[in-house]
């Protein structure tokens, strides 16, 4: 924020003088390298469970590679579910399980022989509400995923840098990399946590209605950053604001029940939904 | 005023509870200073009685001599005693609490051999002291293990089973106050457990962890009975700890019958030296559980 002098001690800080700020406020993802063609994942015949609540009942929805999809509906409808269900962090709730498939590419995310740790490094998440770690730095903080994970790399700092700048918040912390992350606002707080997940170099990041705990700049600067962050990674979005909906996603699915009632365009789905519930829900008529 | 005085919207409260409330108030008020007035008079009796044998030459700095004329010396091996003893007791109590403490939240949660532990650290706690010096007695001391009966490790064993359940239950309370927003987002870092535990879970907690801990040494440095049966008394300062020692809870035991007025007094002294320790340990204890980042 404060001008060149302070820069002047970050060496892998490259682009011009004049612009610099400017481009410090905006996501700048071609900090994290070249425009990548991501993976996709395919959700088929998911039931998931409560203990004895069935709440995802035979789901099959397709997250293509390099796009946001939303999935939009009532509270209850399994949404979130759906999403915990992708890096198996719904079987971290007590009583929860699942059965159906689960791919990332062609890979088995739930496949015995595979890592569940390397499921959700390779997967990773943004929560509703910011959680970064309360005891960590804003540096630490980002540093966790590599950290946590034991991920050995001679160029820590370089990473965390490159994703701090990556979410777009580099201009706002570099002077204070080392207060503690709780110490920033809530929107600050968000995409700190996003940048905690990029930082690990994920394929693909789920958010869990990222932006409902924000103010509305807050929200529009997390909304960019996904816009931005489409460009490498594969994103589902988990959300109850319609008009985010329309303004980040491709493709949206909306959900009832446990069922998915729609999956289209999102445009299609706002303008011309062809199910008559999708239709009451996006005018307002329920839920 | 007197226009709304008498509606029925908003009635005057009225004159028999306004009552009610004073005498409850009052009755509260009274509990409270009974509840103060010995507390308050052991205060003032240690400093009245303690404080003159503090200022006596030597008190802190010569071992009881056992001499039955003239100056019966000090406290020094008495409080080094209790030191060696408590920190002996703290090595073993703190790490193997705040572990079943950990496996209890992170891992046990609420299976029933959890819940099983649970119960028996809650009847471990309402075990009397003496019970810990008993058994110690009974499985230790008696048979000699060691090379010799009564010793300060054992005193320290006895201690640490009375400090763990202390130990266990409180770390419980503050590991259990770590969000699990936290625990899941390291998960969904594809964090190990034992790493989230090790750089999330136990930073988090850390200073009610300590906390904890601290109150159950002051607590444990108090205790007579336990080393009633394990460590005995003596007199000389030792540093071995698997001989008899010196501990001030025994130092103020043994001289409190004494017929001699010095020897009453220095356990007086003993006695506000001992309760002076467990003061700093709690004011130490307060100190570090106003930083918690938790509530």
């Amino acid at each position: 924020m404060t001008g060149p002098e302070t820069t002047s001690k970050e060496p892998e800080k490259m682009s011009s003088a004049p612009e610099q700020s400017e481009q410090e406020a905006a996501p700048d993802l071609s900090a994290m390298g070249e425009r990548r063609q991501g993976h996709g994942i395919k959700v088929k015949d998911l039931h998931a469970y409560y203990g004895s609540v069935h709440a995802v009942k035979g789901v099959s929805i397709d997250f293509p590679a390099n796009e946001v999809t939303a999935l939009i509906g009532p509270s209850g409808s399994g949404k979130s579910t759906v999403v915990r269900c992708i890096n198996r962090m719904h079987e971290e709730i007590p009583g929860g399980r699942s059965e159906g498939s689960v791919t990332l590419d062609e890979i088995d995310v739930y496949s015995p022989d595979v890592d569940i740790t390397a499921v959700r490094r390779m997967i990773g998440m943004v929560f509703q509400k910011p959680n970064p770690f309360p005891t960590m730095s804003i540096f630490d903080n980002v540093a966790a995923g590599l950290r946590l994970t034991g991920t050995k790399t001679d160029n820590l700092r370089e990473r965390v840098h490159r994703a701090l700048r990556a979410v777009g918040l580099w201009g706002e912390v570099k002077n204070r990399l080392n207060s503690p992350g709780i110490g920033l606002s809530g929107g600050q707080q968000q995409r700190l946590c996003i940048a905690r997940a990029v930082a690990v170099e994920p394929e693909v990041i789920l958010m869990d209605e990222p932006a409902s705990a924000l103010d509305p700049i807050s929200t529009l600067k997390v909304e960019e950053l996904i816009d931005e962050l489409k460009n490498r990674y594969t994103i589902a979005i988990v959300t109850h604001n319609m008009q985010q909906a329309a303004r980040v996603a491709k493709s949206t699915v909306f959900m009832l029940d446990g069922e998915v009632v729609e999956h289209a365009e999102t445009t299609k789905l706002f303008t011309n939904p062809s199910d008559e519930r999708t239709e009451r829900y996006v005018t307002g008529k329920f839920g | 005023m007197s226009a709304t005085s008498g509606s029925t919207l908003l009635p005057r409260t009225s004159g028999g509870r306004k009552r009610k409330d004073r005498i409850m108030r009052g009755l509260m008020m009274a509990a409270t200073g009974l509840a103060l007035v010995p507390l308050i008079l052991i205060i003032y009796y240690l400093l009245y009685k303690g404080l003159s044998s503090w200022g006596r030459s030597g008190f802190f700095t010569t071992d009881p001599n056992g001499n039955f004329f003239g100056n019966p010396g000090g406290i020094r091996s008495a409080i080094l005693g209790t030191l060696e003893i408590v920190a002996l007791a703290t090595i073993i109590a703190i790490p193997v609490g705040i572990a079943v403490a950990l496996w209890l939240t992170e891992y046990g949660k609420d299976a029933w051999f959890a819940n099983v532990v649970r119960y028996f650290v809650d009847v471990m706690t309402g075990v009397p002291s003496i019970v810990f010096g008993l058994f110690i007695y009974i499985s230790l001391v008696i048979s000699h293990v060691g090379g010799s009966g009564f010793a300060g490790w054992k005193g320290s064993l006895a201690l640490a089973l009375l400090m763990l359940p202390i130990v266990i239950r409180s770390s419980e309370v503050v590991l259990l106050l770590v969000p699990a927003t936290l625990r899941e987002a390291a998960l969904a870092l594809g964090a190990p457990r034992w790493r989230i535990i090790w750089k999330v879970v136990l930073p988090t907690a850390r200073s009610g962890l300590v906390t904890g801990s601290l109150l159950s040494i002051a607590r444990g440095m108090g205790e007579t009975a336990p080393l009633l049966f394990t460590v005995s008394v003596a007199f000389g300062l030792t540093g071995n700890l698997n001989s008899i020692m010196n501990s001030l809870p025994m130092q103020i035991f043994g001289d409190i019958t004494s017929p001699r007025d010095a020897v009453v007094a220095r356990a007086w002294g003993a006695a506000l030296t001992l309760v002076a320790l467990v003061l700093i340990l709690n004011l130490i204890a307060r100190a570090v559980s106003r930083r918690s980042r938790l509530t």
